[in-house]
C-alpha cells in the first residue's frame, strides 16, 4: 500500500539538485513509527523497527553539523536499556520463578524491608524490563532520526504564521549555542596570554565575564541588524478578528482536556467524549493560527515545497501507526497477545503477519526518498 | 535625499550632546565619506539616518532628519527599510539567517514581498554584488571581505535609495578593501544610489568621495567638497599630510592628482638612506614552525629571525598565516618546529612564566578584560606578572593614555582599551612583544600615538612583532616587513624595500614620488 505509492513518487527528480523531503514529513514519519513503536512490547518486532529506523536514518541522513547528533540518540537509548537492565538485575523486585543466577545478597536493615540487593535473579521480571525498556529506547531513537534527518532551522521556516515569532527566537537560541562555544574557546585562549587559567572561581569569573559581554554585544547587534532590515513592520493587528486569541486559547484547552480523557476514560461514553474534544480542539486551533496569522504580512523565500513523496511519507508513517494500534486493541485478543507477549510465565515471543505493515512503514522512506547529494554510501 | 536640519543629539545620561547642531544635505547619487576622530559621533550620524539613532539606542533628538522626505523621528528604522539599508561595522553579528542566499531575501521577506519578485531580485543582486557563487555557502565559511559583499547585497535586494555603511572595510587586507569599494562605486555610478559611509583609512576611499562630512570634536558637522574639508580637518590622512607639508592650498583626493601637481611643480625629494638592518642580537628566532589546525597549514615552515630593538611588521591577506604565527611565537596555539626567545621556548613554559618571554595583544583585545574598572585590572596585572603595585599603572602613564580608573574597561575606547591591555601586557616586561592587528578602529592620530610607543619599546631593546592590514601604519611604525601568503613567508627585506617594491603595500606617498622611495610625508618635507 505505502510502499507502492512510494515507488510511484520516486522518480528522477528535474532540476539541478536533489531536493531533500519536507522536514515535517520526516516529522510526521518519525512519530508515527515512534506511536507504533508505544503500542505493544514485542521486542521482535521492535528491535525489527529499531533496525528499519537506524537503516533509514543512516542511509538518508547528510553530512550537516545536526545530522551528526544521531550517534547520541543510540548511545541514550543504548543507556536506558543497560540501566534498566543493571537494576532490575541487581534490585530484584519481580516474582519470577526461573532462577538464571544468584548474585550475594546484601543484608539490608529492618527499615528497608521489602527492598532486596542481590539474590535469586529471575527471568520474568528480567524479561519484562527488557521489552519495556525497548520500547522506550526505540521511540527515542525515532526522535532522533527525524532530528538528524530534517534541518531543524528549515523545519522551523515552515511552521504557521502565527507561529512566526516563536520560530524566530527558537531559531536564534539555536544559532546562539555555537556561537558561546567558540567565543569560549577564544577567550579561553586569550586568557592563557594573562598567565594560564588559574583555578576556583576567578578562573571562571575571567572566562565567563568576556564570553557573556560578547553575547550581549552580539544579541544587540542582531537586534539592530533585524530591527534595520525591517522585522516586524507589516505587523497589524487590524487585520485580525477580535477574540482570536481567547477563542485559541479555549480550543488549545478543549483539545488538552479531549487528550486527557483519552488517556484516563475507560468507559467507550469517554472515548467518545474525548474524541469530539480533540476533533473540535485541533480544528479551533487550526482556524485560531489561521486567523491570527493573518496579521504578519511576511513572506516566504523559496518555502520547502510539500510533494506527493512528503505526503507519502506522512502515510507510511501512519499505515504502521495503524497497523500497530489495530493489532494492539483489545477488541483483538489475538493480536494484542502477539504485541504484548506475556513475560509471566515466560513464553517465547512471536511475529504476525499483520506486523508486515508496520514494518513496511518504517521502511518506506528509503524507497520514497533519494540518498542525499553528499554521496554517503 | 538625506537632509539633516539643525540636529542636536544626546544620549541618555551623556553630560554633552554627541551631535551638535548639524545641518547639511546629502544629494540624490552623492558617495559622502564622514569622517572624524574616534568616538566623535561618526556612527550616531549614521544611526540617524535609518533611525537605529534614537529609536533603538535611546536619547533626545532635536531637529529633524527627512530620507527621502520622511522624518526619521516619526518612522522606526523597520518602516525605513525599504529607503535605507544599513550595514553595520561587524557584517557577521547583524546575519539573521546561516546561508547566502537566504541572508539576501531576508529583508525582502520582511517587507511581504511576492515570492516570484524575491527570487528574480535575489538573482539580480548576487549578480550585481558578483557572489552567486556563494550562494549555497554558510555564511559563518566566508572570509572577511565575502561577508561584507553578502551583507551589502542582504540590504541592496529591498531595493533601497541610500546605503548606509559603518566602517566597511576596517577589518579587510589592502585588496579585499578594494573589491568592497568596487561594489560600491558601481552602485554609486551604475545603479544611482546615494551612500552614506564612514572610514578611518580614508586613503582607500578619498578618491571615490563626491563629499565629505567632518564630524568635529564639538559635536558639529562640517560637510563640503574632499579637498577643502581636509584641509582643516583633524583626520589627517597621508595625502592631507603631504598637501600640508608642501604648502598646498587644497587635498588632492587621489595619487594621481597628488602626483601631477607634484610633477608640475617640480617637486624633488630625496630619499633618507637608512641604516642597514640590524641582524644581531637575535631577540626571536623560529626555525620550521608549522601550525595545522585539522587539515589546514596555516604557517607552513617558515624560518626566520628577529634582531631585538627592531619593529617588524607582518603583512598579507586574510587568513594568509600571520595571527597563527604570532599565538604559535605567544605558545597559544599548538606548532611544530622551534621558537626560540633569548633562549627559552615559551611553548614550554607554563602560561605565567611565558608570558614573561613573549607577550601578545590579541586581536579582541577586549577578551583580556574581566574586572569591573581599570584600577581593578592594573592591580590585578602587577600581581599576575609579580610586579611591584603601580608598576602597570606607570606604564599606563608613560603610554600617554589618560585613563579614568575607575572606568569600565569595555566602556573605554578603542585606543584607550588598547593602551590598557598593552600596558596589562607589558607589566610582565616581556622581551618580545606581539601585537595582532592593533590598529582597527584607531584613527590616525591614535595610530601615530602607538607608531611612538612601539619605536619607544623598540628602543629599550625589545624585538617587537605587528601584523597589520595597513600599509601606511607598516611604513611608519616598522622596520622590516614579512610578507605572507598561504602560510609561506613571501618577502621579507627593510619596509623601505618591501613597501615600495609592490603597489598593494606600498603608501600613498611612496606612490606619488614613485620611483623615489619615500614612505611619509615626513620623509618628504626634509
Amino acid at each position: 500500500m505505502a510502499s507502492e505509492t512510494a515507488l510511484s513518487t520516486d522518480q528522477p527528480r528535474t532540476g539541478p539538485r536533489v531536493r531533500p523531503a519536507h522536514p515535517w514529513a520526516w516529522w510526521g514519519w518519525a512519530l508515527g513509527i515512534a506511536g507504533a513503536a508505544s503500542v505493544g512490547t514485542n521486542p521482535l518486532l521492535n528491535a525489527l523497527i529499531a533496525l528499519a529506523v537506524a537503516a533509514v536514518a543512516l542511509l538518508r541522513r547528510t553530512d550537516d553539523p545536526w545530522a551528526r547528533s544521531i550517534g547520541a540518540y543510540f548511545v541514550l537509548a543504548g543507556l536506558v536499556l543497560g540501566i534498566r537492565l543493571f537494576f532490575a538485575t541487581v534490585v530484584g523486585a519481580g516474582s519470577g520463578t526461573t532462577v538464571l543466577f544468584t548474585l550475594p545478597q546484601v543484608a539490608l536493615p529492618d527499615w528497608a524491608a521489602g527492598i532486596r540487593l542481590g539474590g535469586p535473579v529471575t527471568a520474568e521480571p528480567l524479561a519484562y524490563t527488557a521489552y519495556d525498556s525497548l520500547r522506550l529506547g526505540l521511540i527515542l531513537l525515532c526522535l532522533g532520526a527525524a532530528n538528524a534527518l530534517a534541518n531543524p532551522k528549515r523545519a522551523l521556516k515552515s511552521v504557521p504564521a502565527a507561529l512566526y515569532e516563536a520560530s524566530v527566537a527558537v531559531v536564534i537560541a539555536l544559532s546562539v549555542a555555537p556561537q558561546l562555544v567558540e567565543s569560549t574557546q577564544r577567550i579561553r585562549r586569550a586568557q592563557r596570554l594573562r598567565g594560564g587559567a588559574g583555578a576556583g572561581w576567578r578562573s571562571v569569573s575571567r572566562v565567563v565575564v568576556p564570553v557573556l559581554a560578547d553575547a550581549v554585544d552580539r544579541s544587540m547587534s542582531l537586534a539592530a541588524g533585524m530591527e534595520a532590515r525591517g522585522f516586524g513592520r507589516t505587523r497589524d493587528a487590524r487585520r485580525q478578528p477580535p477574540g482570536v486569541t481567547a477563542g485559541l486559547l479555549v480550543a488549545m484547552m478543549v483539545a488538552t482536556f479531549g487528550g486527557f480523557l483519552l488517556l484516563a476514560g475507560d468507559t467507550p461514553q469517554a472515548r467518545t467524549a474525548a474524541g469530539a474534544c480533540l476533533v473540535a480542539g485541533c480544528v479551533g486551533v487550526a482556524a485560531g493560527l489561521r486567523l491570527s496569522g493573518r496579521r504578519l504580512a511576511v513572506t516566504r523565500y523559496r518555502p520547502e515545497p510539500w510533494t506527493p513523496r512528503d505526503t507519502g511519507l506522512v502515510v507510511a508513517g501512519l499505515v504502521a501507526l495503524g497497523a500497530a494500534a489495530v493489532l494492539g486493541s483489545t477488541a483483538w485478543p489475538e493480536g494484542y497477545a502477539v504485541m504484548h507477549p506475556s513475560t509471566d510465565p515466560l513464553i517465547w515471543p512471536t511475529l504476525h503477519p499483520a506486523m508486515a505493515p508496520v514494518l513496511l512503514g518504517a521502511l518506506a522512506p528509503l524507497a520514497l526518498t533519494a540518498a542525499p547529494d553528499g554521496g554517503r554510501p | 535625499m538625506i537632509e539633516f536640519d539643525g540636529v542636536t543629539f544626546a544620549y541618555p545620561d551623556a553630560a554633552a550632546p554627541t551631535l551638535r547642531d548639524v545641518a547639511f544635505r546629502v544629494s540624490d547619487g552623492d558617495l559622502c565619506v564622514v569622517v572624524g576622530r574616534t568616538g566623535t559621533g561618526k556612527s550616531t550620524l549614521l544611526g540617524l539616518v535609518n533611525g537605529l539613532v534614537p529609536h533603538f539606542t535611546g536619547g533626545t533628538l532635536t531637529g529633524g532628519v527627512r530620507v527621502d522626505g520622511r522624518l526619521t523621528a516619526h518612522h522606526r528604522p523597520r518602516e525605513l527599510a525599504d529607503v535605507v539599508g544599513y550595514v553595520g561595522q561587524n557584517p557577521l553579528l547583524g546575519f539573521v539567517t546561516d546561508r547566502a542566499e537566504d541572508e539576501i531575501a531576508y529583508g525582502m521577506e520582511q517587507l511581504g514581498l511576492a515570492p516570484a519578485t524575491m527570487r528574480k531580485r535575489v538573482e539580480e543582486t548576487l549578480d550585481v554584488m558578483n557572489i552567486s557563487a556563494l550562494r549555497d555557502r554558510p555564511l559563518a565559511d566566508l572570509s572577511g571581505g565575502q561577508q561584507q559583499r553578502v551583507a551589502i547585497a542582504a540590504v541592496l535586494a529591498a531595493q533601497p535609495r541610500v546605503l548606509v555603511l559603518d566602517e566597511p572595510t576596517s577589518a579587510l587586507d589592502p585588496n579585499a578593501a578594494a573589491d568592497v569599494l568596487a561594489a560600491i562605486t558601481t552602485l554609486v555610478h551604475d545603479v544611482g544610489m546615494t551612500v552614506l559611509l564612514a572610514e578611518h583609512r580614508l586613503e582607500r576611499v578619498l578618491h571615490y568621495a563626491d563629499k565629505v562630512a567632518w564630524v568635529r570634536p564639538d559635536g558639529g558637522v562640517s560637510y563640503g567638497e574632499p579637498g577643502e574639508v581636509l584641509l582643516g580637518c583633524d583626520v589627517v590622512p597621508p595625502l592631507a599630510d603631504l598637501a600640508r607639508t608642501l604648502g598646498w592650498d587644497a587635498v588632492p583626493t587621489s595619487v594621481r592628482d597628488a602626483r601631477r601637481r607634484a610633477g608640475r611643480e617640480r617637486i624633488e625629494v630625496v630619499a633618507p638612506s637608512d641604516a642597514p638592518l640590524p641582524t644581531a642580537p637575535v631577540g626571536l628566532s623560529v626555525a620550521g614552525l608549522s601550525v595545522d589546525y585539522g587539515r589546514l597549514r596555516a604557517v607552513n615552515s617558515v624560518t626566520l629571525g628577529f634582531a631585538s630593538g627592531t619593529v617588524t611588521g607582518l603583512m598579507g591577506r586574510n587568513g594568509a598565516g600571520k595571527s597563527s604565527l604570532l599565538w604559535a611565537v605567544a605558545g597559544g596555539v599548538r606548532s611544530t618546529g622551534t621558537v626560540d626567545a633569548a633562549g627559552r621556548d615559551p611553548r614550554a613554559l607554563r602560561p605565567a612564566d611565558a608570558r614573561r618571554v613573549v607577550t601578545l595583544v590579541p586581536q579582541t583585545a577586549s577578551d583580556l578584560l574581566y574586572l569591573p574598572t581599570v584600577a581593578d585590572e592594573l592591580d590585578r596585572a602587577d600581581a599576575e606578572s609579580g610586579a611591584s603595585p603601580g608598576a602597570s599603572r606607570a606604564i599606563l602613564d608613560r603610554l600617554g593614555a589618560d585613563l579614568e580608573v575607575d572606568a569600565d574597561p569595555r566602556d573605554l575606547s578603542e585606543g584607550q582599551r588598547l593602551s590598557l591591555v598593552l600596558a596589562i601586557q607589558l607589566a610582565a616586561s616581556p622581551e618580545v612583544v606581539c601585537l595582532d592587528e592593533p590598529t582597527r578602529g584607531l584613527d590616525y592620530e591614535m595610530k601615530h600615538r602607538l607608531t611612538a610607543i612601539l619605536r619607544g619599546l623598540a628602543a629599550e631593546g625589545r624585538t617587537i612583532l605587528v601584523s597589520t592590514h595597513d600599509v601606511e601604519f607598516a611604513a611608519s611604525a616598522t622596520d622590516r616587513l614579512v610578507v605572507m601568503a598561504d602560510g609561506d613567508v613571501i618577502a621579507d627585506g627593510p619596509t623601505r624595500e618591501v613597501a615600495t617594491s609592490s603597489p598593494t603595500f606600498a603608501p600613498q606617498v611612496a606612490k606619488v614620488f614613485a620611483p623615489v622611495p619615500v614612505l611619509t610625508a615626513a620623509e618628504v618635507g626634509r
